[in-house]
Formats: structure tokens, sequence, C-alpha cells
């Protein structure tokens, strides 16, 4: 197994990356973030011309059949950009989920990777593979829903809502549920309170929920590598310019020294990383996770340090990477979550 | 694994079954590791006729699994030859120096130290005092070196000396290989936290080595030592673990074996830890597949930066879980070799202090990354422009 990027993956790399520069720099993001959040036209670009959407989908229902590693490096680059597209929750969580029923929902899939449809799956971005159903209580009963689930993410976008119910997969109706969005904490990836007052569903098969979550959680490594790399990268580039004391403040040994660990943080969530994105092993997704959420939230608030005064403004898009992060250090299970889980899958049981 | 790999992977193991073929791996032992040298199976990446073959450093896995069974390199005691003498002979050495000194180095029938740090010139080793004065064909050398691992048992030794005190302290300096058995070469012992004495004083008076000693160009020898320093802390840090392995491996041994030991604070403590060592490996085996053509470059310095912050919590939380009191060998002794694993966890514990110290400490590795690798401005420097020769002192 390579930890290297592949050419394809690096080509793959550039083109969303040249992608992002042109249409949403920070400051758009910044600006769209208190409005709409999402940004339609940038995932249609992305979703049909660059073709993200379909990456995970096997060339038989008209997507790419691409690997995990290649979903990893578009989530390093949307997570440099915090870009407010629905690729993880559509492309990655739901399209996994579908994967599993696929004979039931090929044509569902068809539509997500060409681009003309977006789906959510309806569980809370709180729930872990540890803890899959944490934030739901939906049952189904004679082909209807009954419930609610807390902390969704991407539901007031979709088209299709994917909800997980006593281990079988259904398709609704977004019409059909109340999506109720709240102030969020993450502007950039807001999370919807949805209510299902017995909405007809199609039951379309048995899925693993805490397998689906287990590979969002590995993946999700990726953007948070992308999210510390960028608050890294711009505090590099700050301290290089910002003056006192008629020195450039990067060359204070005090800040020299704390970047110099951020780096080494940063080069191993790297490789934790791609560890997830290639096996995909509970093992590896609870260390890529136990150790990528730290640093991403870590190298997030050294940032704002860094900064001084301008990183606690509301202009300085920095608080948008800070908020991703620490919403992120939540999802799919904390670190806390992680590190427990490899008591028993890493043989270091605990106390009897 | 790229095609052409695969072609150098079957050769390679075409190679050792020959070699297998043709000598008893259960014979005399040095006889066995000559041979393994000869046949090119000693570090591929090294050139054909140096122990080596010229294949991608990665492929030395291949010939490390398949001649698992068969005798093997002492790593402690030659530690220093391999991971820092053998790549400087390698990149700077002439044809000849390549040939005399290589094989004995390897096969471990010639130990070596590393004569660098001074009293007075420790992370700041561009400062050294030790002089070599030409005399014809041979130089004279007079100074005294500090914290010389292994010196006790050494043959030789890389030096570097001030050949020219009138210009700025990087330029003046000069990189030799020392005789240790030479006339007026003095090794004493220091004693160690850890109660024994790896390391030493050696005192060089007027200790006169033959010019074709001399290992670069006269002025050189800063260059020459970033060679050294920069495989110093691949050499350091950069060794392949398994997973859960190491010092990781000492501590979790003891946690499955004892579960009487078990807090939950320490079960905390210690899933972090294996997290980190997970990330450490993983970033490591990334960065071998990364120098796997080229040289190693400042990336290094990260990979020693955080095997010594590793070693030393572990081993630091090894001591506590066990709650041991005693220590097992407090006795002066010059041990020829760093025994990490096979002594106790107090030992264990003094010597990992070493980590962050040894091969450029962790405060100067930080600056090594944050200014070659992260390019953040230089501290001001007062002694750049200024000759050795009138700096203060
Ligand atoms: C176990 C062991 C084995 C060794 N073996 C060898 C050997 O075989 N051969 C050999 O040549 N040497 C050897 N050394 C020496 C080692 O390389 C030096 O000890 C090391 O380079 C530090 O130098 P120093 O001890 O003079 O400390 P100093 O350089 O005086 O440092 C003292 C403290 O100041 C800090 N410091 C110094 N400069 C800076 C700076 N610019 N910025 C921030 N902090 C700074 C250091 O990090 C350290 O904390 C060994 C050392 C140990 C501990």
């Amino acid at each position: 197994m390579t930890l290297l990027y592949s050419e394809v993956e690096e080509e793959l790399r550039a083109a969303v990356r040249d992608l992002l520069a042109d249409r949403c720099p920070p400051a758009a993001v910044l600006e769209r973030a208190e409005s709409d959040a999402y940004d339609p036209g940038l995932w249609k670009t992305l979703a049909v011309e660059i073709g993200v959407a379909g990456l995970l989908v096997p060339e038989e229902h008209g997507g790419a059949g691409a690997s995990a590693r290649e979903a990893a490096v578009v989530l390093e680059e949307l997570g440099r950009g915090v870009a407010p597209v629905p690729f993880l929750t559509s492309a990655v969580l739901a399209t996994r989920a579908l994967l599993e029923v696929r004979d039931s929902a090929g044509e569902l899939l068809g539509r997500l990777a060409e681009g003309r449809a977006t789906a959510a799956l309806a569980v809370s971005l709180a729930a872990s593979p540890y803890r899959p159903g944490r934030g739901s209580s939906v049952t189904a009963a004679e082909g209807r829903l009954s419930g609610t689930v807390s902390g969704v993410a991407g539901a007031e976008v979709a088209d299709v809502l994917l909800v997980p119910a006593g281990g079988n997969l259904y398709s609704v109706d977004p019409a059909a549920a109340r999506i109720e969005v709240a102030p969020s904490f993450d502007l950039t990836r807001p999370v919807a309170t949805v209510t299902f007052a017995g909405a007809p569903a199609t039951r379309l098969g048995a899925v693993d929920l805490a397998g689906v979550l287990r590979y969002g959680a590995g993946l999700l490594a990726s953007e948070q590598l992308g999210v510390a790399e960028w608050c890294l990268d711009t505090t590099l580039a700050y301290v290089r310019e910002r003056r006192q004391f008629a020195r450039p403040i990067g060359s204070f040994q005090a800040i020299k020294h704390r970047l110099a660990d951020l780096w080494l943080d940063v080069v191993r969530a790297r490789a934790a990383a791609r560890a997830a994105a290639t096996d995909g092993s509970a093992l590896t997704v609870a260390v890529a996770q136990a150790w990528n959420s730290g640093v991403a939230v870590h190298v997030a608030e050294e940032a704002l340090q860094l900064h001084g005064g301008i990183g606690m403004t509301w202009e300085h898009p920095l608080h948008l990477f800070l908020k991703r992060a620490k919403a992120a250090e939540i999802a799919f299970g904390t670190p806390g979550d992680h590190r427990e889980a490899l008591a028993s899958l890493a043989d270091v049981p605990g106390p009897e | 694994m790229r095609e052409a790999d695969l072609v150098h992977e079957q050769r390679l193991r075409e190679r050792v079954a020959a070699l297998l073929d043709r000598h008893d791996p259960g014979g005399d032992r040095l006889e066995w590791l000559r041979a393994r040298f000869d046949a090119g199976l000693a570090w591929v990446w090294f050139p054909e006729g140096l122990g080596g073959l010229g294949l991608p450093r990665e492929l030395q896995q291949v010939v490390e699994h398949e001649l698992a069974h068969t005798p093997q390199l002492d790593t402690g005691v030659q530690g220093i030859g391999l991971g820092m003498a053998a790549p400087t002979i390698l990149a700077f050495g002439t044809e000849e120096q390549r040939r005399r000194f290589l094989r004995p180095l390897w096969t471990g029938e010639e130990i070596w130290c590393q004569l660098f740090s001074e009293p007075g010139a420790g992370s700041d080793l561009a400062t050294l005092a030790t002089r070599a004065v030409r005399d014809g064909d041979e130089w004279v050398v007079d100074g005294q070196k500090v914290w010389t691992s292994g010196a006790h048992h050494s043959r030789w030794a890389i030096l570097v000396a001030r050949t020219d005190p009138a210009v700025p302290k990087h330029r003046g300096m000069t990189y030799f290989v020392c005789d240790m058995h030479a006339p007026g070469v003095d090794v004493r012992p220091l004693r160690q936290i850890t109660g024994e004495a790896e390391f030493n004083e050696v005192f060089l008076t007027g200790v006169r080595l033959p010019d074709d000693l001399r290992l670069g160009e006269v002025g050189d020898g800063w260059r020459v030592a970033q060679t050294t320093l920069m495989n110093e802390r691949v050499a350091i840090g950069g060794a392949p673990v398994r997973q859960g392995g190491g010092m990781a491996g000492a501590v979790l041994d003891t946690w499955r074996a004892h579960p009487e030991l078990r807090t939950h604070d320490l079960h905390q403590r210690l899933l972090a830890l294996w997290v980190e060592a997970e990330v450490t490996r993983l970033s490591g085996a990334r960065l071998r597949e990364q120098l796997a053509a080229g040289q190693p470059g400042p990336e290094g310095s990260g990979m020693k930066l955080s095997f010594a912050r590793l070693n030393q919590a572990l081993s630091g939380l090894d001591v506590e879980l066990r709650r041991e009191l005693g220590y097992d060998d407090w006795t002066f002794r010059r041990s020829d070799t760093v025994d990490f694993y096979g002594r106790g966890p107090g030992y264990r514990y003094l010597r990992a202090k070493g980590n962050s110290i040894e091969g450029g400490t962790s405060e100067i590795l930080r600056n090594i990354i944050a200014e070659r690798v992260l390019g953040l401005p230089a501290e001001p420097r007062a002694d750049k422009d200024v000759p050795w020769k009138d700096l203060p002192r």
C-alpha cells in the first residue's frame, strides 16, 4: 500500500483547486455564509464538469468507479476552501449508503452521479460508528416514517432524503418532511432538524449504518487535513509578512517552534488520512479520526492566536475554518470516542 | 509496486537464493556477512561493488525479509557507522576510501564513532575549535571532543576540525576520517545518568592523519557534515517499526500481562500515545516512500523530533505503570551497545532523555524545520560574517 498520491489523484486535486480558487475564495465563502450557506452553482460545476458527484458511483451506474482515495483528495481541497457544497453529505455519505442497496437504487445512483440530484442521509453528524442511532428517533411502520433526526447536514439542499430506520434504508421526498435549519455553529455546513410525521417512504433495502458512518469518518479525516493545511499555510504567510519589534514575527523562535510542531502534526495527519482512505479498516479509521480531529482544531486555534487581533474579526475568514474544525471534531465520533474504540481494536484493554 | 520494481524484486530473490546456495548462514558469522556484502545484498541502494546493486532503497526490505533468519548486524554498536559514516563516505569519499572503509564498516569488523561535539561547540557545531594544521602530506590535529558515543571500541571516527581560523566559522572547517588507534588519541569515559559510560571525552594531541583520510575538499567540512547530520536524523528517528512495536510495544506487553496495574487514567494516556505512535509510524513509512530515490532532506528532522517525544513519554508512562522503585544496575561499566529493550524500565526512562539531545536537540530541529522546510526568516545572527578567530568565546 502506498501512502503517496498518484498522478491521477494529483490531476483531480489540481482541477478542484483551480476551480475553488476561481469561484470560491475564502472571502466569497464568508459573504455567502450568512445567507444561503450552500453554493448551488459551484456544486453544479464540481459535480458535472469535474465529475466529483459520481466519483464513488460504479461505472455501470454512470459514475467514475473511483476509490475512496480519490474522494479523499477532493475532500482535502474542499476542506482547504471550507467550500459550501454537499460533497461529503451527498457524494460520499448518501452514495455509500445507496451502494448497499444498489439493486433498488440504481436509477437514483445514476442521477446522483450525473449531478442531476443531490441526496442527504438523514443521520445526525453527532452519530458515530459506535453509536449510529444517536440523534435519531425515526421508526417505520406500514411504509411510513415517523420521528425526528437532529444535526442533519445537507438536508435543506437535498432532492432526496435517505432515512435509516430499523436496519433498513428508506427514500423520502423532502417535501414530505419538515426540515428546520436553525443557526449552526459551523456556518459552512449548517445542520437541520428533520421531522417525519407519517411520511410516505420507499424501502430500498437493509443497510449497515455503522459501516456507512465508518466510511464517512475515514474520509472526513482528509477534509480535516485540508482545513488544518489551510490554517497552517495562511499562518505561515502571515508571520512572514507581519512585523513587530522591527522584525517579521516569524523570525521569533517562540513562534517558529510552534509552527514547526504544527507542521509535524499536519505531516502525521496526512499519513493518517492517506491510510484511512486506502485501507478503511475500523482501526485505521479510528486512528485517523482520533488524530486528525484534534489536529484540525489545534492548528485552527493556534492560527487564530498567531494572527493576533485580526484573527478575532469577522472579516478574516479564519473563523470559518475554526468553526468547521470544531464541528467536525464532533462529527462521526469525537476523538475520545475513537480512542475508546481502539481499546478493543488495538487490544489495549481497560481496567477490569 | 511498479513493473520495474517487480522485475528487481524477482532478481533480488534469485540473488538471495544464490547466496544461500553458496554460503551457510549457520557457519562463521563474519564469513557470512562478508559474502552477503560481496553479493550486493548489504544495502541494495549502494553502488555495485560497494555492498549494493544500485537499486531503489525500498527494495532493501525484500532482502531483509528473505534473510531474516540469518546472522544480523549489531545495529546498536554499528549505529554511527551505518547511519552516518557510510552515507557520508559514499557521498564524498574517493573510490579508494569507499573501497577501504565500507566493507569492514558494514560487517562490523571496524566500529565507527563521531567526533563532532566539543565542550564549547554543541548545538553551534560550526564554532568548533579542534585544529587541523597541514604538514606536508599529513594533518596534525589538536583539540578536545566530548560526548563521543562508543569511542572506546571504535577503530575509526568521522571528525570535523578547523583548518582556517581566519574565515567565518562555517567556511573554515574540513572533514576527516580519524584513526582512533593513532598516537595522541586519548579516550576517557564519561559516566552517564544511567550509571554506565556509553560516551566519552576524546583528547586529540598532535594526532597525525595522512591527507588521504580527508573527506571532501579543504574548507568544505560544513557541507560534508550536513550530509552526516541529515542522515543521522533519519537514522535516529526514521527506522521502520511495526504497528504497536518499539517503545509502545514494550509498554503494551506489560499492560496486557498485568491487568492489576491498569488504571483509567493510565488507560486514557496509553490510548492517546498509541494513536500518536501509529500516526508517527505511518508518516515514517510515507517519508521512506518519498526518500526511496533521493537523499534525506530537512524533513527527516521531523521524524527524529516525534520519535524523541514519543519514546520519552512512553518510557515515562512505563515506569509509572509498573510502580517499580528499583533499578536494574547502577554499576559503572563501559557498555558495548545501547541495550535499550534488554534493560529495565528505569534505564529506558533515563536513556530516552538523550533522544532529544543527541544528534541535534529538539530545539535545533524545530529551528531547522521552521527555516528550511517552512521557509520562515532566520533569527538575526551576529556571527555570520565574522572570522572565527574574532568571535567572542
Ligand atoms: C547520549 C548522547 C550521545 C551523544 N553522542 C555523540 C557522539 O557520538 N558524537 C558527538 O559528536 N556528539 C554526541 N552527542 C552530543 C550532542 O550532539 C550534543 O549534546 C548536542 O548537539 C547538544 O549540544 P550541547 O550538549 O553542547 O548543548 P547546547 O548546545 O549547549 O544546548 C543546551 C540547551 O540550549 C538549547 N539551545 C542551544 N542552541 C539553541 C538555539 N539556537 N535555539 C534554541 N535553543 C538552543 C539546546 O536545545 C539545549 O536545550 C551525544 C549526546 C548525547 C546526549
